[in-house]
């Protein structure tokens, strides 16, 4: 046994990636005595991988709730970057001048333009503007003529995924939180008694904490019934392709490549199901760099540097859970797959009725995970 | 900038040898080299300036996955001097930021 089995702490998530980092940096921030497991690089890690985009647009087709609690976390985004860039002076990346879907055909346009007006007029200031391509050119002025539509959202925007990463680990620090890596865990015991969580690692390591946030991730599935949490947590493959650094030409994110800060393009992604399977292929990289250079045909010259493939963890509607338990007070699962659209939230709101200091925000019922339990039900995260 | 070299040829081979030039001045280095050995060699240590801050950089992995060794090679920018043999006559600048887009498809960098 370590010295940390002998401190308690209020707070302990298991997951150290954006999802675990912002709901444990909302708590350590007001104040909780927060520790942070992390599991290390044996992990999948969807936060490495991801594509970027803080995006509102077309999120919530099939779940108006779940649109309100995005619209609400991209609005709270900028104030967390500059949090986070005084307290850390890590710098987030965020860009939120607003970001365009672009579209292939009339068709697909059409379909897109009715989804947004759909979800607008369910949620509410869910505002956006179809386009055509002469008005796309005056905002993407190196689209290709086999763009022939779009939509813009004004409120979406990007980041850079691993320096939010960096600075929400940094903020823990800042606020006093304990973040321990390469803690495997394997086992969780409740003592409904004493109010006490008990979590074993693989090496033997156990720490105690009155309260437990599992936010680990594909790892969420063999962790969540010891709690009595039902959290069924399955997963996409998201392939992406990244350009050499090249002068700023692609001015706006879109759903097909985004320039980042730095100059690099990143084209993406696949959405496949393929299990526990993270690599690279090549029938993959080439539809998506064709698909690249239909958007912005100067693309044609790029040289790439890098592809990678990481897996998104998600639940089989592909909306998220947040789930307190009822066997085991005080223990909460997470799964979700927007850990950079949603990260602002996730400190400010999450952070705190996790960590104990508010109730649970209201109409949060439709997150809970009983919804999978009705066997007349089948789901599709492909949306 | 060319200063004393950091990097010498250990037993130069004495066998052909190419001119290249590297911000208009020559250099005689022996053929079969990568460029970036060669403008090492030659005292080369200032190869390009860095995207974001603008500070000078040199080579550092020698195998073409750092992508600091960038110069342009014969009006193509961006190129890995590390990955690319010298060649008689080769023209080499310093890379100066990122590319542009539109400058890329120039030269013959499809080899």
């Amino acid at each position: 046994m370590g010295w940390c089995s002998m401190s308690k702490e209020q707070l302990i998530v298991v997951g150290g990636g954006l999802v675990g980092a912002a709901i444990a940096y909302g708590a350590a921030r007001q104040g909780v005595k927060v520790r942070v497991l992390d599991q290390g690089d044996t992990a999948f890690r969807a936060s490495r991988g991801n594509f970027g985009l803080v995006w509102l647009s077309s999120k919530g087709g099939g779940m108006p709730r779940y649109a309100r609690w995005t619209r609400d976390a991209v609005r709270l985004w900028p104030e967390l970057h500059e949090e986070l860039l005084g307290v850390t002076g890590v710098d987030s990346g965020l860009q939120q001048n607003g970001g365009f879907w672009l579209g292939f055909s009339d068709q697909e346009v059409e379909k897109r333009a009715n989804l947004l007006a759909r979800i607008d007029r369910e949620v509410g200031n869910v505002p956006f503007q179809v386009m055509g391509p002469s008005e796309l050119k005056q905002y993407l002025p190196g689209i290709g003529p086999k763009v022939i539509g779009g939509s813009f959202g004004a409120h979406d925007g990007h980041a850079n995924p691993l320096m939010l990463l960096r600075a929400l680990h940094a903020g823990l620090r800042a606020k006093g939180a304990d973040v321990i890596t390469g803690a495997d865990v394997v086992e969780l015991r409740h003592d409904r008694d004493r109010g006490q969580f008990t979590i074993k690692a693989r090496d033997g390591q156990s720490w105690k904490s009155e309260r437990l946030v599992l936010a680990a991730g594909l790892g969420i599935a063999r962790l969540a019934d010891q709690v009595g949490l039902h959290a069924p947590v399955t997963t996409t493959r998201g392939q992406v392709l990244i350009t050499e650094r090249l002068k700023p030409f692609i001015g706006y994110p879109t759903n097909k490549a985004r320039q980042t800060a730095e100059g690099s393009v990143q084209i993406g992604s696949t959405s496949e199901d393929v299990g526990f399977d993270d690599r690279t292929t090549t029938d993959k990289i080439e539809w998506l760099a064709r698909r690249a250079v239909d958007t912005f045909p100067a693309l044609a010259n790029a040289r790439l540097v890098r592809a990678w493939g990481a897996l998104r963890p998600l639940t089989p509607d592909g909306y998220p859970i947040y789930q307190g338990s009822d066997t085991c007070p005080g223990a909460y699962v997470v799964i979700c797959h927007s850990g950079v659209t949603l990260a602002a939230a996730h400190a400010y709101v999450i952070g705190p009725w996790m960590g104990g200091l508010t109730e649970a925000p209201a109409d949060f019922d439709n997150f809970q995970s009983a919804r999978f339990l009705d066997p007349n039900a089948s789901f599709s995260n492909d949306h | 900038m060319i200063t004393r070299p950091l990097f010498t040829i250990p037993d130069a081979p004495k066998g052909e040898t190419v001119t290249i030039t590297f911000e208009g001045q020559p250099m005689v280095v022996p053929d079969g080299i990568s460029v970036a050995a060669a403008l090492l060699a030659g005292g080369a240590r200032d190869f390009r300036s860095s995207v974001v801050g603008q500070a000078p950089r040199a080579p550092y992995c020698m195998m073409g996955v750092c992508f600091e060794c960038l110069v342009e090679i014969d009006g193509v920018p961006a190129r890995q001097s590390c990955l690319m043999p010298v060649r008689n006559g080769m023209q080499i600048k310093r890379q100066i930021g990122a590319p542009e887009l539109d400058d890329l498809n120039v030269g013959d960098h499809h080899e």
